[in-house]
């Protein structure tokens, strides 16, 4: 798997060289960061690819990484898959939270409408050209993107519950 | 050998008279407890199911457990022909409008049966999308433990509801202290 990971990091490299910024081979699924402005072209690049034709977008989602540089604090990773030939990858890119716009690719991927939408729904990552970017899973008036780890995952309202029990 | 009115008597149940007065051709008793009566052997539950103790419930309407022992066989599907609002399974604050809608649209008088953890308390989800108890929206009359209950508790959960609906006063829905109950859920 290391030399598909080379071989698609060369080609990636020759097209879109500094929007490349790093490649690996985790466990065997070959993975690329990439700069967030180029995600969409690198994406249609790797539609029609000569060695691998990535046409089929299994997953999107949110990460949030409080304890990376603000630079990278947010992620959206990308994974695809080449159904002929049975290859898959994943593209990540980084954002901060305040430049956290990230290029829709609902213009090549339609399933990636409510994947984007359900990744700001939780995340608050906007995806500039998404053509109806409202919350999906959560309620209408959720004040606050709940995946964020600054927010406690349990209920505020509670009042019954005694943190020592709990152990904390 | 056994007559007639004798095999009734012993084979068959059925519900018994209120107390009264009984004399040659008459029968009195107050209204409340005739109202009662009828209203307590024949509600309309409207279930609500969203999620394991749905299929609890599947169970109890079924021939093993058969609601329809107790009068509830025929379950209402719309809220406005129903007396008894069955919410069964984990209700997101997202449904929680919808919830008081159904509640809303039921004809007064109405009653709530919160079945399993999930409905009564929010359960094992202590979690930011999820509503920490129906009773947070909508007033409940019987809250069923478990999780989720067997088929026997939601019988006995019926039985609680009926006995509440057979003993209510006929006022009790036009008594200051139930308009008072509504405006702290926020219902005129």
């Amino acid at each position: 798997m290391e030399n598909v990971t080379q071989e698609i990091g060369k080609e990636l490299q020759d097209k879109f060289g500094d929007a490349i910024v790093s490649q690996s081979l985790i466990i065997d699924f070959p993975t690329f960061v990439v700069k967030k402005e180029k995600i969409l072209d690198i994406m249609n690049f790797l539609y029609d690819f000569e060695l691998y034709k990535f046409q089929f977008l299994t997953s999107l989602c949110g990460v949030h990484f409080p304890d990376n540089v603000k630079e990278e604090e947010y992620s959206v990773v990308y994974q695809l898959h080449d159904l002929v030939r049975n290859q898959r990858i994943r593209l990540k890119v980084f954002t901060s939270e305040s430049q956290i716009q990230v290029p829709s690719v609902t213009s090549l991927f339609s399933t990636a409408n409510w994947l984007e939408r359900e990744t700001f729904d939780f995340f608050g990552i906007q995806f500039t050209g998404h053509p109806n970017l409202v919350k999906i899973l959560n309620m209408e008036d959720q004040p606050y993107f709940p995946m964020r780890k600054q927010y406690p995952l349990e209920d505020g309202t509670r009042e019954d519950k005694d943190d020592s029990k709990f152990g904390r | 050998m056994s007559t007639e009115k004798d095999i009734i008597e012993t084979n068959v149940n059925i519900t018994k008279a209120p107390e009264g007065i009984e004399g040659a051709g008459f029968f009195a008793t107050s209204l409340d407890q005739v109202v009662g009566l009828a209203r307590k052997n024949s509600i309309w539950p409207l279930p609500f199911a969203t999620s394991c103790c749905g299929i609890e419930f599947m169970a109890t309407m079924a021939s093993h457990y058969d609601l329809a022992r107790f009068g509830s066989e025929r379950l209402s599907f719309s809220p406005r022909q129903a007396d008894l609002l069955m919410v069964m399974g984990t209700i997101s604050k997202k449904l929680a409008p919808v919830v008081k809608q159904v509640y809303l649209q039921m004809a007064e008088p109405r009653w709530v049966l919160a079945m399993g953890a999930c409905a009564s308390s929010g359960g094992i989800f202590d979690t930011y999308s999820v509503l920490q108890g129906i009773d947070r929206i909508i007033p409940v009359d019987v809250y069923v433990s478990g999780c989720p209950p067997r088929p026997e508790q939601v019988i006995d959960g019926i039985l609680r509801v009926q006995e509440l609906v057979g003993k209510e006063s006929l006022r009790r829905r036009n008594s200051p202290e139930y308009t008072e109950l509504l405006a702290s859920y926020g219902i005129e």
